[in-house]
């Protein structure tokens, strides 16, 4: 096992380095421009001297092997140094990963935006998997019931509907029509006492139901799928003949084996939470690392987007290989020797 | 599952019962809403006008205009013009003189090293400054004293009122930016996020692309002002929500660029809880006619403007086809449907300030039946029978490009049906806007190239002097291969009777003269078929009603006065 982990994580290296040459030629080959969204008043010879300044015009290669000197060796280093204390020589010369569109480094941004993306995306996948396993399996353990109509018409809804669609509905039931929740996100809210925590909670619910809605659909169907299967077992039927309670088989028996697959999913799908929920940021005005990358695109902020992007490969990258193992601990039958 | 929902119910009402939304009703501070956020505070750095916007509540220029285009002191006492003597007598030399007694939000003095220091900030080379043009012809800064600042110009500049006049061009600290001039600008993160200004507000805190605070300047000098102790400058999103922040939920006290289907908009606004304002400057959406050829098999000439007249376009110069064309749009009819507040139809290139409005081109309703006479009289008939018209063999067909937008959209889509009643069949392009109004060279997108027939786009002056704004149409300027596809002239419309009054504007100081010059211009772009003025186009806004002194100005910031706002 140790040894399959270690050669994963060796061949992902290579895999990492071509994703982010793949990504960098992609966004450099886009047409966008970052003085673009200027008024046009600004005429194009100042526009020249800008990109200049940007380094925006420099050749394909170059901009890349910057980029990768500012992100692997530049970026770690000025880690070490604020986390340590320390200072390692050149630190005055050295430069980091600089967005066309604030001129500031990049990872100062996305570490200053993670924290609302967490809180958001994050609690709301919480509370998905929290509705959905037990959803799931109890529409599967009484399939065909009412109960099991209702969960799967809720759940096709919820898998069906845009989260732009329900967001703005969201918006026009409880903001504008019963004026229950504010529709702007308020980043500048630091939870100090209730009243705060309570003012925290509610600029929450709206994005946090939005996409709970969408996870919750998405993981109920696969725990009531793979819940299914598992109670069809012999297994299930020797266990029932032992004379073992039903409460016993269900949750003993037939869930822990059914929960290996949603245990995979909830693994990969662990990245998404970094990247963050982009319409839905982008609705209530979360200032999260989807609404980031969105205004870079838009600003053809071509060193934020190459990073933004990349980070997210990597870690989709990491969490398969999380999930392969996983995979590994919790079914015995699969062997990676 | 009954006990979980009743639970989850209690959770919501629990919530709720804590007093409604009630954010922006929060009477000490002033919520503001862009739906683009800011990505500094640095104008002199900026990307677009959400950075010259959150700057202006704590950069101030030497001069501001006020909502009718005229200049008021701001920093100084009296405006510097040849009477008064501020103005050399031969337009080379401008003088201003500092109030006295202003300070900097940290309370040392403002004096005229610092305006010095501002416009050698942006003048340099490396720093890559977005409002360059500002100091156009500016060949050097003195402080002559500590309080008198001397702008030399290596032209005779008979409006000399670029650098340091409105919000583009505000003064920063020199003790603050020193070390940030040319190539250091990139670094200069904490500078370029909470800059030191003498505004009615100091930077408490500054989120990236996404939220300023402020508080208030203790040190301002008007007494009493701002009556708000904070304001919050809150950006992203989209501009309906923003809309509705204001004017449904009052979470916010200010929406900025209202730019959404008036019908929704009008809907909002009946809500009763705020008002929507609308600003003119000199913004015109409008048709270029390509006076060139943009035939793809032409290959490297495509489009390339040849002086000796040889690759003119097939038939958009024909008086006869672009008049009918003209004629044909229904201006009121765009306008308000797809404007609303934001808009009225015009036939003028330069429709403001009021002296330089040309009386000539208005009104021009549509006339289809006109339209069609028009073109039967010039002998440009369908001669196939397709439906589509032919001049001289060469079927009028034309492509027509602007950029992604739904109005936009909107817009060519009325035109084609307008003009497909005339015998001219149109083909649609849109293009995302980062690449239409990109420089990339090697694109065959942008608005510059103009590789399709006819292309609309809005511009106008920077500000109330249409100097600059006019040259845009000299010869000299045409867009070609040879000046990198740079250049205002992209419709490559080549006059030299146009030339000839463009070089009498850069001489003539007097007001009235210089207004009758650029009317003489005005009426020559629209007359002569370079261009089809379209919609007269504001920039629309809303506050909420229990704000009170919101004077909307397309001039100069949106929030010129935000330090005699009050709440009610």
């Amino acid at each position: 096992m140790g040894k399959y982990t270690i050669r994963r994580l060796l061949t992902a290296i290579p895999t990492i380095l071509v994703i982010s040459f793949i990504i960098f030629a992609v966004v450099d080959l886009s047409p966008s421009d970052p003085t673009g969204n200027l008024p046009l008043t600004i005429p194009p010879e100042v526009r020249q001297k800008i990109r200049e300044a940007l380094g925006a015009d420099d050749p394909f290669a170059v901009k890349y092997v910057k980029w990768l000197q500012q992100f692997f060796i530049s970026e770690p280093l000025n880690f070490l140094e604020t986390t340590l204390g320390i200072t390692f020589p050149g630190s005055e010369d050295r430069v980091r990963v600089i967005s066309w569109a604030t001129r500031g480094p990049v990872i100062d941004i996305i570490a200053e935006r993670l924290p609302q993306t967490l809180w958001v995306v994050g609690s709301s996948y919480f509370l998905g998997v929290l509705i959905a396993v037990p959803v799931g399996v109890y529409s599967a353990y009484r399939q065909y019931s009412i109960f099991d109509q209702v969960g799967t018409f809720a759940m096709m809804v919820g898998f069906s509907v845009p989260t732009f669609f329900t967001g703005l509905m969201f918006i026009v039931i409880f903001s504008v029509n019963l004026k229950w929740f504010p529709s702007v996100y308020d980043t500048t809210l630091v939870v100090t006492d209730i009243e705060s925590l309570q003012q925290q909670l509610r600029q929450m619910f709206m994005p946090v139901t939005v996409l709970t809605l969408y996870t919750t659909a998405q993981m109920s169907r696969y725990t009531r799928a793979s819940t299914l299967d598992n109670l069809q077992q012999d297994y299930i039927r020797t266990a029932r003949s032992k004379g073992l309670t039903e409460r016993t088989v269900v949750t003993r028996h037939a869930v822990r084996n059914s929960l290996i697959p949603v245990v995979t999913l909830i693994a990969l799908q662990i990245p998404g939470i970094f990247a963050g929920a982009l319409i839905t940021e982008q609705i209530f005005r979360v200032n999260g690392i989807g609404q980031y990358l969105i205004i870079a695109i838009q600003g053809g902020d071509l060193p934020t987007v190459q990073t933004v992007t990349f980070i997210f490969a990597v870690l989709v990258v990491i969490f398969n290989i999380v999930a392969d193992v996983l995979y590994g601990i919790l079914d015995p039958r699969v062997t990676y020797s | 599952m009954k006990t979980k929902f009743s639970l989850l119910l209690i959770v919501v009402m629990a919530l709720s019962s804590v007093g409604g939304i009630g954010v922006a009703q929060d009477g000490d501070t002033v919520n503001i809403l862009f739906w683009q956020a800011a990505s500094h505070l640095n104008p002199y750095l900026g990307n677009g006008t959400k950075e010259f916007e959150a700057a202006a509540l704590v950069l101030e220029p030497l001069a501001r205009y006020d909502p009718d285009g005229i200049m008021v002191p701001w920093l100084v006492d009296e405006i510097p013009t040849v009477a008064n003597g501020g103005v050399s007598e031969d337009l080379t030399s401008i003088t201003w003189t500092l109030s006295e007694g202003i300070t900097w939000s940290d309370g040392s003095p403002l004096t005229a090293h610092d305006v010095k220091f501002s416009g050698e900030f942006c003048m340099d080379p490396d720093t890559g400054c977005t409002v360059l043009d500002q100091f156009a012809n500016v060949s050097s800064i003195d402080a002559v004293d500590d309080s008198t600042v001397q702008i030399n110009f290596d032209v005779a500049k008979p409006f000399p009122y670029g650098p340091f006049v409105g919000y583009l061009t505000p003064i920063i600290q020199k003790a603050q930016f020193e070390n940030c001039m040319g190539a250091a600008a990139l670094g200069c993160n904490e500078q370029n996020f909470a800059p030191i200004g003498t505004g009615p507000f100091v930077v408490e805190d500054f989120r990236t692309n996404d939220v300023v605070t402020y508080t208030a300047n203790a040190n301002y000098r008007v007494m009493g002002q701002p009556a708000f102790s904070r304001a919050v400058f809150k950006g992203g999103g989209d501009a309906e929500s923003a809309a509705r922040a204001v004017l449904e939920t009052g979470e916010a006290d200010y929406a900025w660029n209202l730019q959404i289907s008036p019908q929704v908009l009008n809907a909002m606004e009946a809500a009763g809880q705020g008002t929507v304002i609308v600003g003119f400057s000199t913004n015109v959406e409008r048709l270029l006619l390509n006076h060139t050829n943009p035939d793809p098999a032409l290959g490297d000439n495509r489009s390339v403007w040849m002086a000796d007249g040889s690759n003119g376009h097939p038939f958009l110069q024909v008086d006869a086809v672009w008049m009918a064309m003209s004629k044909a749009i229904d201006r009121d009819l765009i306008a308000s449907q797809l404007y609303g507040a934001g808009g009225v139809g015009t036939c003028n290139i330069l429709p403001g300030p009021p002296i330089y409005k040309s009386p000539n081109n208005e009104p021009c309703p549509q006339d289809i039946d006109a339209a069609n006479a028009m073109l039967d009289e010039a002998g440009v008939m369908d001669s196939d029978g397709d439906g589509v018209r032919e001049y001289m063999g060469i079927p009028l067909r034309v492509s027509y490009q602007t950029s992604t937008n739904a109005v936009r959209q909107n817009t060519q889509a009325l035109i084609k049906q307008w003009w497909s009643e005339i015998g001219i069949e149109t083909e649609l392009r849109n293009i995302d806007a980062a690449v239409f109004f990109g420089g990339d060279i090697a694109s065959p997108d942008t608005y510059s190239k103009f590789y399709t027939d006819i292309e609309m786009y809005t511009n106008g002056a920077s500000g109330t002097d249409p100097e600059t704004y006019m040259s845009g149409w000299r010869s000299d300027q045409i867009t070609h291969p040879d000046n990198s596809w740079n250049g205002n002239n992209v419709v490559r419309w080549y006059n030299e009777d146009y030339d000839a009054l463009l070089d009498q504007m850069a001489v003539t100081a007097v007001l009235e003269e210089r207004a009758s010059l650029a009317i003489q211009m005005n009426d020559m772009l629209v007359q002569t078929g370079a261009i089809i003025p379209l919609v007269y186009r504001g920039s629309v806004s809303a506050h909420h009603n229990s704000i009170n002194g919101v004077a909307m100005n397309a001039w100069d910031s949106e929030l010129w006065n935000i330090a005699e706002w009050t709440r009610s």
